[in-house]
């Protein structure tokens, strides 16, 4: 790869033992050089390097296209590198060229030759072109995907050229604790990972908590069906993550970090050790960091693939090796979190919007989204929609914008039926409320969760006592099976409703089954449990007359349940 | 410690702010249903019995672990608590093979007693009848899966007062059992003392001397607040 030519400052594999970026000064040098190299070549093509991308062969064609501009000696004019996620991940491998912003999707490795083709000005490729200014991309605000995936995840230089670490550098050298951490509040930002609970309040307690050793913890054990947005963001902007993750443990005074991911996400797993060993090389994690007396080092811990686990109390449990169980709150993990000290809990995506708030200010990032809910969020889009994939808007807009205009709706001529949002502890929103904001609290009204931000569409081909079961049997096999409402409750849920899928269930059962809802939300420890009966009560809510004909009428309207000898439906 | 003031049940109390709602509430002669909780070992909320409310909590509390403060309102018994107790009793009766007239603590099983106080006369949930065994490898113990709880008394109990080890949970949600050392017949466990600790704090009669008839075993639990109190001492 061209990488290896790039005399880069401690790049992997460069073997060069480069001194720590101290300054200001030192960090626009390696930004200018950076920049200077990239000014060298008249177009810059990006192979999206996601899990998405990757899947559909992106590496084959990125070696394929990096031979084929060699080939033709071109290597000096086109650069050709690994990039970012571009959202529309079901249009994959993607291919985006700078500077004109245009994109090619489905290209496959043997395209390699017809795209170098047309990036010499020859033949158009109107079969692989991408309309890069349809409303799937012109409907977004992108503050946490800022970069636009349009930069090499695995290479320092190209963060720092554009812009990144500048931030640190900033609040380190002028800032003192305390006005970070009002900063953070005055932006009026709120934890990504579902409860919505106000960032600088949290940082201000485990800043204000007692003890000379203080832990800050990334939660990247996103598990809900139908969610990647922390995958993404940490595959395509692990240095920023980091970055935000410093800021966070100079504000709360904590010396170690950790990132939690999960096992399951090896791709975001590599290039949060690759960045975090290039900050160390560069100086910009470990000791004096940025030639201050401010130390901070980060480890990444990996999750066996537990979904309790992202529950912050068994996280931090998972972390000291034993059993992923949550404990009981209080004491809050901002009083005694890790091995008893305070620690600092964010999600991925709180993190990523650090450094956008430090570097524009609290007023930039409150003048986005609603009263009570500022800035933007990560969506992942998925079911029945035709974009899927990651999406990015300011928090209150309409839910119909977001399925309709950025999603593009339902495809194949079927009718939108039901949108879930928050994964297993969240709800189902009907037609009805489509035209509803999605914010914190209006999620909450109508029975919903923000949750850390899936997506998933439904058309009239779901069931809605389908999907109920399908959340019911995730929550029961996830259940950490500690407290009895959540161990036995979520099993017992998921046999009635196995019963009103098959059409055995009577009148009783369904009363049964709202009991049991009532018991295991109201007693169960953790937010598992409490949020299990949610999709549930929601589908009942909005849908009581799909449950109303299993029973009664035992047919399911969807035609997906078999009830009976016979299948019903389609 | 500072003394506080509380109201329990709408009857003003003075406690200390470093002991809990249910040692409080026991202080004053009151009572909370418990299952996972056992004087001298360290308290975990899990059975979810012993939940209360509290004013100006949006949630249940657990009474085992929350601590009392300062004009705190605690009430331990409603309608909806007794309901959610009467529940939560009946889902370990639909989880197991719990089947008293022929289980070695019949009359002596804090299970059957539970059931009884809460005035459970029948379990509203569909039995689940789980394929469990029975672990007879032991000298003179004997471990009967069906009837466990999964209070986790005894994992506890093997770990903070013998500081063994020997006993933890396996698999988790409906499928966590109890297991010896890395899952291995308790005959075979190299951690095991055969103290017997386990026996005696499990409330029911999943751990149980061999050659127990039905209805013969007692278990006495004095012993652990005894080793509790002369712990503190030294």
């Amino acid at each position: 790869m061209s990488d290896e030519k790039r005399p880069a400052v401690g790049h992997a594999g460069s073997g060069a033992k480069t001194g720590a970026i101290d300054s200001v000064e030192e960090l626009q040098e390696v930004a200018e050089r950076e920049l200077a190299k990239q000014a060298e070549a008249k177009k810059r093509v990006f192979v999206c390097m996601g899990t998405a991308c990757q899947s559909c062969k992106s590496d084959k064609l990125l070696a394929a296209l990096s031979a084929e501009v060699k080939a033709r000696g071109l290597d000096g004019d086109y650069q050709v590198t690994a990039g970012g996620c571009q959202g529309n991940c079901a249009e994959a491998p993607l291919v985006t060229v700078q500077p004109e912003g245009e994109m090619y999707h489905f290209v496959s490795p043997d395209d390699a030759s017809a795209v170098v083709d047309s990036l010499a000005g020859g033949a158009s490729l109107e079969r692989l072109q991408c309309d890069s200014q349809s409303p799937f991309f012109t409907g977004q605000k992108r503050v946490v995907t800022e970069l636009r995936g349009l930069l090499n995840p695995e290479k320092i230089e190209d963060y720092i050229a554009v812009g990144g670490y500048a931030a640190l550098f900033e609040t380190l050298g002028k800032l003192t604790p305390e006005e970070v951490i009002e900063q953070i509040m005055k932006s009026g930002l709120r934890g990504r990972g579902g409860a919505g609970y106000p960032v600088g309040l949290k940082w201000d307690m485990v800043a204000q908590a007692e003890g000379a050793q203080k832990y800050v913890i990334c939660n990247a054990d996103e598990g809900d069906p139908g969610a990647f947005m922390n995958r993404s963001v940490l595959e395509d902007y692990p240095y920023r993550v980091i970055e935000g993750m410093t800021i966070a443990a100079y504000a709360v005074g904590a010396s170690q970090g950790y990132v939690y991911v999960r096992a399951e996400y090896p791709l975001a797993v590599k290039r949060v050790q690759n960045a975090i060993r290039m900050a160390q090389r560069n100086g910009l994690l470990g000791n004096d960091i940025c030639d201050t007396s401010f130390s901070f080092n980060l480890e990444v811990r990996l999750g066996a693939g537990a979904f309790v686990c992202g529950e912050e109390t068994a996280l931090i449990a998972s972390i000291e090796g034993k059993r992923g169980q949550p404990r009981p709150r209080p004491p809050f993990p901002a009083a005694s979190g890790l091995w008893g000290c305070p620690t600092l809990i964010n999600n991925v995506e709180t993190y990523t919007n650090i450094v956008p708030i430090m570097r524009n200010g609290a007023a930039w990032f409150s003048a986005i989204g609603t009263e009570k809910s500022k800035g933007t969020k990560t969506f992942a889009l998925s079911g029945r929609v035709k974009h899927t994939g990651l999406v990015e808007v300011p928090l209150g807009t309409p839910l119909r914008e977001i399925i309709f205009n950025i999603g593009g709706g339902v495809p194949e001529g079927h009718e939108f039926k039901a949108v879930q949002t928050g994964g297993p502890a969240g709800g189902t929103i009907p037609a009805a409320h489509l035209d509803m904001n999605v914010d914190y609290e209006s999620l909450v009204k109508v029975g919903s969760f923000m949750g850390s931000g899936g997506i998933i569409v439904m058309d009239d081909t779901s069931c809605m006592v389908d999907i109920a079961k399908f959340f019911m049997e995730f929550c029961m096999s996830e259940s950490c099976g500690k407290c009895i409402p959540c161990r036995v409750g979520t099993a017992q849920m998921h046999q009635l409703l196995d019963q009103i899928t098959k059409g055995e269930a009577t009148l009783d059962t369904l009363a049964t089954l709202e009991d049991l809802c009532d018991v295991v939300a109201n007693t169960s420890l953790c937010g598992l449990g409490q949020g299990a009966p949610n999709p549930v009560l929601s589908t009942l809510r909005f849908f009581r007359d799909e449950y109303m004909a299993h029973i009664v009428d035992k047919t399911c309207p969807a035609g997906v349940c078999t009830i009976g000898n016979h299948e019903t439906g389609r | 410690m500072r003394v506080v003031t509380l109201t329990i049940n709408g009857q003003e109390v003075s406690g200390h702010d470093d002991r809990t709602i249910l040692q409080e509430v026991r202080a004053h002669g009151g009572y909370i249903p418990t299952l996972c909780h056992l004087e001298g070992l360290t308290n975990i909320g899990a059975c979810r019995l012993c939940v209360v409310e509290v004013q100006g909590a949006r949630k249940l509390q657990p009474a085992c672990v929350t601590m009392v403060s300062e004009g705190m309102v605690v009430s331990t018994e409603s309608e909806r608590l007794s309901k959610y107790r009467r529940r939560i009793v009946e889902m370990l009766f639909a989880e197991g093979n719990h089947i008293c007239s022929v289980c070695v603590s019949n009359g002596h099983c804090s299970l059957q007693a539970m059931a009884v106080r809460l005035g459970i006369d029948h379990i509203s949930l569909p039995y689940r009848y789980p394929k469990r065994g029975v672990d007879a490898s032991h000298e003179r113990y004997a471990f009967d899966a069906n009837r466990c709880i999964l209070c986790t008394r005894c994992v506890r109990a093997c770990a903070e007062v013998e500081g063994a080890r020997t006993l933890d949970i396996m698999g988790r949600g409906i499928d966590s059992i109890l297991i010896h050392d890395l899952n291995q017949p308790w005959g075979e466990s190299t951690t095991c003392t055969s103290c017997g600790k386990c026996v005696g704090v499990c409330p029911t009669g999943a751990l149980f001397h061999k050659g127990s008839a039905p209805g013969e075993m007692v278990k006495h639990r004095e012993f652990l607040t005894h080793l509790a109190e002369m712990r503190g001492a030294r």
